[in-house]
């Protein structure tokens, strides 16, 4: 077992009386892009959001390096395990700020975390606020990445970009996988599974 | 002085207000005479009650009782005023509770108005009274930044932020809205309106001169009172929105999926 494996095992999620994710299994390793693929309302962003434990199963567990999350510090566990949301989450103010409330770091290490997601130093200065969709997807990828996390979980992280946008954040996230990242990639786009992916599991299938 | 039949005459006043809303049709009638009815009555019983506390021969403890008490209704009220924010009852009675200790520690432990039945009462009335709007505002501003910026608070959980890191910006627009009024309040008076305490004394034929400082006091400690609930109130509700473990509560309202 290497030490970012995510383990999800047989995991039961039930809210407001509905079932959202009914007996799940998974396992996502390190080196690679799991493409998390499955019809709308299949419980693919719930299955995200446990991993990072915004929200805990109703029954079963999730393992991180072989240990139940639920007994790890959470802030912890959420600096180890990093996510990107379907909507870019920027706060208000620059680009550095931002960069900031990732971790406290020289403007030399930001403007290495922004070249991993093809932006640049220039941007530092600039308000979120005049950014475009995909810069500030990317700068929320960027943020992320200041807290070096050894897994991403992306949720539909291109859903709201054009297509030269949603290449570059497909070829950031290739580049962390063959740096040894654990990758988890919610999609339902097949073409951009099939461009990414090295593995894939699909919600529905599973259950 | 007012006599009986100058108040008498007065409820005239209420007649007009009660003729206007029959006259347009607004069919508010009844609730202003009831209105009126229920703060003579209100009024009654608490001056009886005052006039009792007041006096030289009685111990003073009564009029802290008096406080205890009023802290406990007010702390009840802006509960019952905003019935989705969770545990509003318990945070608003730390509130009005550290905004006593603060406010009537000032005023009376710095001998600003001595401490006796005639200043007790009224100084933490005005205090509380004035500072409850404040503090229902505070209550639910914080609940609606959280719930309208989820996606954002979770970004900021999921970088690995503690609930004090994680609300911080949120608690701090909730009570830029809770205090404003009260700051635009504080600004206007003098200009725009002449506040109650103020006007009393000088209808009560106090010297203008020491009306002014009388209110300037008054202002002052709703300030500091206003400040004081709301911070507690904002900060309080905000760490009932987050579990132990650090995620949102089930109380928090989650977007439509």
């Amino acid at each position: 077992m290497d030490g970012r494996d995510v383990v999800v095992d047989q995991v039961v999620v039930h809210r407001n009386g509905r079932l959202i994710l009914d007996g799940v299994s998974a396992a996502f390793r390190p080196g690679a892009i799991t493409a998390v693929c499955g019809p709308s309302g299949s419980g693919k962003t719930s299955l995200l959001r446990l991993i990072n434990r915004l929200d805990v199963p109703t029954s079963g567990a999730v393992r991180y390096g072989g240990v139940d999350v639920a007994g790890l510090d959470v802030r912890e566990l959420r600096r180890r395990v990093g996510m990107i949301f379907q909507r870019p989450t920027p706060f208000p103010g620059t680009v550095r700020a931002n960069l900031r409330q990732g971790a406290e770091r020289s403007d030399t290490d930001y403007a290495r975390v922004l070249e991993q997601v093809a932006l640049t130093a220039s941007m530092l200065d600039r308000d979120t606020a005049d950014l475009s969709g995909g810069e500030l997807q990317r700068v929320c990828l960027a943020r992320t990445l200041t807290t070096e996390p050894e897994a991403l979980l992306m949720d539909e992280p291109t859903s709201s970009l054009d297509p030269d946008a949603a290449r570059v954040v497909e070829d950031a996230a290739r580049a962390l996988a063959g740096a040894g990242m654990t990758i988890v990639w919610v999609t339902h786009d097949l073409q951009q599974r099939d461009r990414i992916a090295d593995d894939v599991f699909a919600v529905g299938d599973a259950q | 002085m007012i006599t009986w039949v100058g108040l008498a005459v007065s409820v005239l006043l209420v007649v007009v207000a009660a003729g206007l809303s029959a006259a347009l049709g607004l069919r508010i009638e009844r609730d202003i005479v009831v209105a009126a009815l229920r703060m003579a009555v209100q009024l009654a019983v608490v001056g009886g009650l005052l006039t009792l506390v007041v006096s030289p021969h009685r111990t003073i403890w009564w009029s802290w009782l008096w406080v205890v008490l009023m802290v406990g209704y007010a702390a009840d009220v802006t509960a019952r005023r905003s019935p989705a924010v969770p545990g509003l009852r318990w945070v608003s009675l730390a509130a009005f509770g550290a905004a006593s200790v603060v406010t009537l520690g000032v005023i009376f432990g710095l001998r600003v108005f001595p401490v006796n039945g005639r200043t007790v009462v009224p100084i933490a009335g005005m205090m509380v009274g004035n500072s409850m709007t404040a503090t229902v505002l505070a209550g639910r501003r914080v609940v609606e930044e959280i719930a309208d910026k989820r996606e954002q608070v979770e970004a900021r959980l999921a970088l690995g932020h503690d609930t004090a890191a994680v609300c911080r910006p949120y608690v701090r627009a909730a009570l830029r809205s809770a205090l404003l009024p009260q700051i635009e309040k504080t600004k206007a008076i003098g200009i725009v309106f002449l506040p109650g305490a103020m006007t009393g004394l000088i209808l009560a034929g106090v010297s203008p001169a020491e009306a002014v400082r009388v209110q300037a006091v008054v202002m002052f400690l709703v300030l500091a009172a206003a400040a004081t609930t709301t911070v507690v109130v904002a900060v309080g509700v905000a760490r009932r929105l987050f579990t132990a473990d650090l995620r949102l509560a089930d109380t928090v309202p989650r977007p439509a999926q």
